[in-house]
């Protein structure tokens, strides 16, 4: 069922090469979908195009253990509305990775998912996929239990909008995803994005540790609570999270909507003005960001499969 | 452990109750109804055993957020300071998504499996209301603002006296019983009562056909050979009503015409709309296209979709329907099962199995603001619009098919029925493991196979009420309501199962049911066989005939081989999408349905599809008496421009777009805002076909219909080109201009009129709306050869009328053309707004003195007589010379000119960055009024680099008029005849633009006070 974005759009679909041998070096992106989830063509474009390999699959082939995440280096959960997000957004979904026994021992998604981070690897959730990182408690974790410490909600203005933001990068924030980023323009297209802290000692210790790690900006660059430019009236401006190791990210604007410079509403005029631009979307350089750290991390250190098999 | 349990999520203390907010916003804002606080809860009634701390690990971990709630068990209790409330639950059978997902989610807690095609938890919404309002209040608030009488179950009452709660018990009723009509000995009056008793709707002549059908020796002899009935079933009669029904038949379109013009004298015969203007024209582009070595028409008018070639390696898919009278009653279940039954026509043509590549809609409606009496059963046109954008918004979004365009068209005469236009385009392999993708091949022992949803009773009688006029008494079955959920699910299974091989072809269930979907798909092998008892239901209590009728939403039908059963049922396991074997097909020239092996109904195939009687019709011609009011000319027009602005067919439509998703997918464009404002509005979509490569369509919306009020001719002539000029305005080129050149257009037609049946009492003047039908189909004949762009498919819908209390409010004669064109190169697209000062302007085509039924004249309660014409030879030949100027790259922007002519062309230009731009209009000439305002078709503003000026005038020549230059002060100014006319700066007319009438009323009301900080 595994869908190789790779083969692009109009050819046939192959399996997932599960446990095949690989060259040292090559990055390998898992994507899940399925169940609603549908911004998982754009994802595996993006690592494609980032120099990673993209292997798209149905959640229920991890689940059912015919794909296992630890034989990649990136976990990714794509936006969409997966179950309809009739329950609240991603609730469906991470109470299934929470509580689906995948095995007769009683083991989880979940616990599979957090060997993998403990063992250095990497997820990445955009829109519903960070909604569903934050209902399981992924993101923020400021407590390392994973349980949920902030919630996302319905937008301020009670409707689903689709409409371009600026975001600033906090400079305190040290998630290999961000490396030498500072601003970033891609659009938001969501009804339950506004970040809500229940208390003030959350907030602080999120804002202490660096974790929103994306602001929504004005004009000057500051960040700010205006609609529209602040799109969902999220608590410290917030429109991304990572958890404290940086490993975990999430966000709820699309940078993978954002992977070619004809993406953005304007960009015949700065065509116009810088003809010799590149051609290339800068919402892609956060996945080329990850894929050069791993492919950093994996020639220094052992290769990522040998790491997870001593769990 | 108790079976029924009742969850009741509520907000803690602080945390903002948005939806409660909304309601006491819109009950004081539309219906002048002060309700106080509105606190809002869900509640989930569980009918499933459960221990306690079952149900409470079930409500606290699954359903509440603990950030966000507070969680009651089995206890429905106001809150102090309460007076009121409004429960809102669903009526048995309807789809219940939000109860669906939390199903899922107690199996997962639970970690058994539960069937989750039965309901066993029902999603509710209760309102706690500060006021204490009188029932007949809270009742208006429950049926116009929260519910749908017609789907919803709402109960209201004091809190005092205990809140009323209601839970669906679906099922009960009578089961496999299939009785007999007899039609024998029956007189015409009857015949026609029966038909109308039973939502046949047949007139007299096709039940005279039934009746003799079922007479005539060879169908009784064969009936009695089949252990059937002498007389018809009931099951037959509805096989039969949907088949011929308008709606899956056309017998307009194929009618024989007897046209008079009054005028002239002339008389003509049509035979048959669609295959002369139609199907015969686009044969003829088709001829031309392929003597020229443009051989991308690959499939027209026979399958779901049209397709055509966009490569050696792929075809694009394109449908557009509408979805009219369901939207009339529940416009959100109307629109969003218009969207998803739209997007099952691409997905299901050929083999099946296309990529969706985006969604358009076209939407008319009454004037939101009505504030006169509605009719009986008539809803306000506020309400209409409002629910029809949360359905495209709910099936676009939900599918992850981007919303890429659209418009929205206010008229009065669509306030009884609205139009909800549904255009989906997709992209399919030309092969699916080794068969051709487009073709569908079916062999007698194929299986039968239905896939996704469950049948209810949902949807029953559909196609047959959607060729009827509405009423009143519009049945609550007709209304279905969408799970884009579902769909998606079985959208998945659909391109991996065709891309496998293991489909030999599918179709969708949509009007009609399996009635229609296996009663098509038979006549390809000749016959069928489906054994109804298979057909999963949603809850028990349906007869075979419902079954068979029923268009219960989200369901494939598909053709299996033998021999590929156990694979495709592992795949649809694995991706859980319910697939169920209820037949074969066959070559024995029946449609033989059954039940537990007893007959339920046998037709002949040729009797079935070809036995429907041709109906002759007739249509006078008198051209509208008109003529052109006298307005006095002004010497400044600043004040008229803005009004035109925030008109409210003119006005920005953001408040709507910004709620679609227009580019999930990531291969958008050109979206329909753009600019560094997001602001600028453009004249047609592009989309690129994927990541690999820079090829793309281009997507527009012809659609004119005050322009019919003059003549119908000029509305579909100039609707036509209005959609062909938008393409050209992006960068598109006109087709076949060179040998081989591969560049494809790929159109469908839309017909929405009255009832154009003449009737000396119910439609007096049903002569002169068929004349005016015929008209439009003859202009589009003529432009389809005119420009050599073929139709790929299209729909007519014949009977757009509302009836209530003896009033009858009738659409007016709409035709919509949505076109799509292949674009080379997106990255070479062309934007509609001013991108650098000194940017020399120019208008490209001539202006002519038409200001009949136009934005101007509407302004001044006019409607005028000149109405627009085209001149497609001169139109074709400014195409073609735009398109070489893109060749060289040399047009900066260019927008089309359409409603409020040349002054809101300039104006809207200026949108993107706030550049504004200096003019001088010619003094000779037209009259300054009519070189404004005057909305001559084929004309556009371009612009131009300083340095490009003379190229593009040696290859425009005559055909561009130079206007002026942008500059960067932000303001525009017309000069005439050595005076300033018109002066405003750009951000004023943005302003009026965007302050119109559609973004007053559906816009983000009030900013909310949330606490927030500004910690970066």
């Amino acid at each position: 069922m595994a869908q190789d974005a790779a083969q692009g759009a109009h050819k046939v679909q192959s399996e997932a090469q599960t446990g095949a041998a690989h060259a040292s070096g090559t990055v390998r992106a898992l994507i899940l979908t399925g169940f609603g989830i549908n911004c998982e063509e754009e994802f595996a474009a993006a690592y494609r195009l980032a120099g990673a390999e993209a292997t798209i699959v149905h959640l229920n082939q991890v689940l059912h253990g015919q794909v296992s995440i630890h034989d990649f280096d990136i976990l990714n959960f794509p936006g969409g509305f997966s179950f309809g997000d009739d329950l609240g957004s991603g609730v469906v979904l991470a109470n299934k990775l929470r509580y689906r026994q995948t095995s007769t021992d009683g083991r989880t998604l979940l616990d599979d998912i957090r060997q993998f981070i403990a063992a250095g690897k990497f997820v990445l959730g955009i829109c519903n996929g960070f909604q569903v990182l934050v209902k399981l408690g992924l993101l923020p974790n400021l407590g390392g239990n994973v349980v949920p410490e902030v919630t996302l909600t319905h937008n301020a203005s009670g409707r689903y909008e689709d409409r371009w933001v600026t975001l600033r990068v906090n400079p305190a924030s040290r998630t290999p995803f961000l490396t030498g980023i500072d601003r970033l323009e891609v659009p938001v297209r969501h009804g339950e994005g506004r970040l809500v802290i229940p208390d003030a000692a959350t907030r602080a210790a999120i804002e202490a540790a660096g974790l929103n790690c994306l602001s929504y900006i004005d004009a000057n660059g500051a960040g700010t609570s205006e609609y529209p430019l602040n799109p969902n009236g999220a608590d410290l401006n917030c429109a991304g999270l990572t958890d404290p190791t940086g490993q975990v990210f999430g966000l709820m604007p699309h940078p993978e909507a954002f992977l070619s410079a004809y993406n953005h509403p304007d960009w015949a005029r700065r065509r116009r003005l810088n003809p010799d631009a590149s051609e290339e979307g800068a919402g892609l350089q956060i996945f080329k960001n990850i894929v050069a750290h791993i492919a950093q991390k994996n020639t220094s250190t052992a290769p990522a499969g040998q790491l997870a098999n001593q769990h | 452990m108790t079976d029924t349990h009742t969850i009741q999520l509520t907000l803690k203390p602080g945390q903002h109750d948005g939806d409660g907010q909304r309601v006491t916003e819109a009950a004081a804002r539309h219906l002048g109804l002060a309700t106080g606080r509105v606190r809002s809860a869900a509640l989930y009634t569980v009918r499933y055993p459960l221990s306690e701390p079952q149900l409470h690990d079930f409500a606290t971990r699954c359903l509440a957020d603990p950030v966000l709630h507070d969680v009651r068990l089995n206890e429905l209790t106001g809150a102090e300071g309460y007076a009121t409330y409004i429960l809102v639950a669903r009526r048995p059978g309807v789809t219940d998504d939000e109860g669906t997902s939390a199903q899922n989610a107690l199996a997962d807690i639970l970690n058994e499996p539960l069937d989750v095609h039965t309901q066993h938890i029902f999603s509710k919404k209760l309102y706690l209301l500060e006021h204490d309002l009188p029932e007949t209040d809270l009742r208006r608030i429950a049926e116009e603002l929260l519910g749908n009488k017609l789907i919803n179950w709402l109960e209201v009452g004091r809190v005092a006296d205990g809140i009323r709660d209601y839970t669906p018990r679906p099922g009960g009723g009578a089961e496999a019983i299939t009785e007999v009509v007899s039609l024998t000995g029956l007189s015409d009056a009857e015949l026609v009562q029966l038909s109308k008793a039973n939502i046949y709707a047949l007139n007299l002549e096709e039940m005279r056909a039934v009746r003799d059908y079922f007479a005539a020796p060879e169908t009784q002899a064969e009936r009695q050979a089949a252990n059937l009935p002498a007389d018809p079933t009931d099951c037959e009669l509805e096989i039969i009503a949907q088949t011929w029904s308008e709606h899956c038949k056309h017998k307009e379109f194929s009618a024989l015409i007897n046209y008079k013009d009054l005028e002239t004298g002339e008389e003509k015969q049509v035979d048959s709309l669609f295959k002369t203007y139609i199907k015969d024209a686009t044969a003829e582009v088709d001829r031309q296209l392929r003597a020229n070595g443009n051989d991308w028409l690959v499939k027209v008018f026979s399958d779901n979709a049209g397709a055509v070639r966009i490569n050696a390696d792929s075809l694009f898919v394109w449908k557009v329907e509408t979805h009219n009278s369901p939207s009339a009653i529940d416009p959100y279940g109307g629109a969003i099962t218009g969207i998803l039954g739209n997007n099952r026509d691409p997905l299901a043509t050929g083999i099946g199995g296309a990529r969706l590549l985006f969604n358009t809609n076209v939407l008319c409606f009454g004037n939101p603001e009505f504030d006169g009496q509605l009719l009986t059963g008539q809803l306000h046109p506020r309400r209409i619009l409002e629910g029809v954008r949360k359905g495209i918004e709910d099936g676009g979004n939900k599918s992850g098919v981007p919303t890429v365009n659209g418009a929205i068209v206010f008229d009065d005469r669509y306030a009884g029925k609205p139009l909800v236009y549904c255009g989906t385009g997709a992209v399919m392999p030309m092969q699916f493991a080794g068969k051709d993708s487009w073709e569908k091949n079916i062999d007698a022992g194929d299986r039968i196979i239905m896939a996704g949803g469950r049948v209810g009773k949902d949807g029953i009688h559909g196609a047959t009420f959607s060729s009827i006029e509405l009423d009143e008494t519009a049945p609550a079955t007709a209304v279905q309501i969408g799970s884009p959920i579902t769909q998606k699910l079985a959208m998945d299974f659909l391109l991996l199962a065709a891309r496998r091989g293991l489909l030999k072809c599918s179709t969708d269930n949509g009007a009609g049911g399996l009635s229609s979907s296996v009663g098509e798909l038979a006549g390809i092998s000749g016959g069928a066989v489906v054994e109804l008892e298979k057909v999963p239901l949603k809850y028990p209590g349906l007869r075979p005939w419902e079954i068979f009728v029923s268009e219960s939403q989200e369901r494939f039908t598909l053709v299996v081989e033998p021999g590929k059963m156990a694979e495709i049922t592992a795949l649809g396991q694995e991706m859980e999408v319910e697939l169920t074997d209820i037949g074969h097909f066959t070559s024995d020239g029946f449609l033989d349905v059954r039940f537990d092996g007893a007959p339920v109904a046998r037709l002949n195939m040729h009797f079935l599809h070809e036995g429907v009687p041709r109906k002759i019709l007739a249509a006078e011609w008198a051209k509208p008496a008109a003529a052109e009011p006298e307005i006095p000319a002004a010497t400044d027009y600043t004040e008229t421009l803005m009004q035109l602005l925030g008109s409210l067919n003119i006005c920005s439509r953001e408040s709507v777009i910004r709620q679609y998703d227009h580019e999930v997918k990531g291969r958008t464009i050109v979206k329909p805002l753009m600019g560094a404002t997001g602001q600028a509005p453009q004249d047609a979509a592009v989309v690129r076909f994927n990541f690999e490569s820079w090829e793309g369509v281009a997507v527009s919306n012809g659609i004119i219909p005050r322009y019919g009020d003059l003549d119908a001719y000029d509305m579909s002539a100039g609707s036509f080109d209005e959609a062909v000029r938008q393409i050209i305005a992006v960068g598109g080129k006109l087709p076949n201009l060179t040998p081989g050149d591969g560049i494809f257009w790929s159109v469908n037609d839309n017909f929405c009129v009255p009832d154009s049946v003449y009737d000396a009492t119910s439609n007096p003047d049903g002569k002169q709306k068929l004349a005016k039908l015929v008209r439009m189909c003859e202009a589009l004949r003529d432009a389809t050869a005119a420009y050599c762009i073929p139709l790929t498919s299209g729909k007519d819908s014949m009977k757009n009328d509302f009836k209530a209390g003896g009033v009858k409010i009738s659409v007016p004669p709409t035709v919509l053309y949505s076109m799509t064109a292949k674009m080379e190169d997106v990255r070479r697209a062309i934007t509609s707004d001013f991108k650098q000062a000194d940017d020399v302007v120019y208008l490209l085509g001539e202006t002519h003195d038409e200001l009949g039924g136009s934005e101007f004249y509407a302004l001044h309660g006019q409607l005028g007589a000149n109405v627009p014409k085209v001149d497609f030879a001169r139109a074709k030949e400014l195409y073609i010379l735009i398109g070489e100027a893109n060749d060289q790259q040399i047009i900066q922007s260019c927008h089309d000119l359409s409603d409020g002519g040349l002054a809101v062309a300039l104006a809207e230009t200026t949108f993107g960055y706030g550049y504004g731009a200096e003019i001088d209009l010619p003094a000779a000439g037209l009259p300054l009024m009519q070189q404004l305002f005057s909305e001559s078709h084929s004309r556009f503003v371009a612009t131009v680099a300083p340095e490009d000026v003379v190229a593009f005038e040696s290859i425009l020549e005559g055909r561009a008029t130079r206007l002026g230059r942008v500059t960067a002060n932000g303001e525009l100014t017309v000069r005439y005849a050595g005076q300033t006319v018109l002066a405003a700066h750009t951000a004023a007319l943005r302003a009026a633009w965007t302050n119109g009438p559609v973004n007053k009323l559906l816009g983000v009301a009030s900013q909310e006070s949330l606490n927030h900080s500004n910690s970066l």
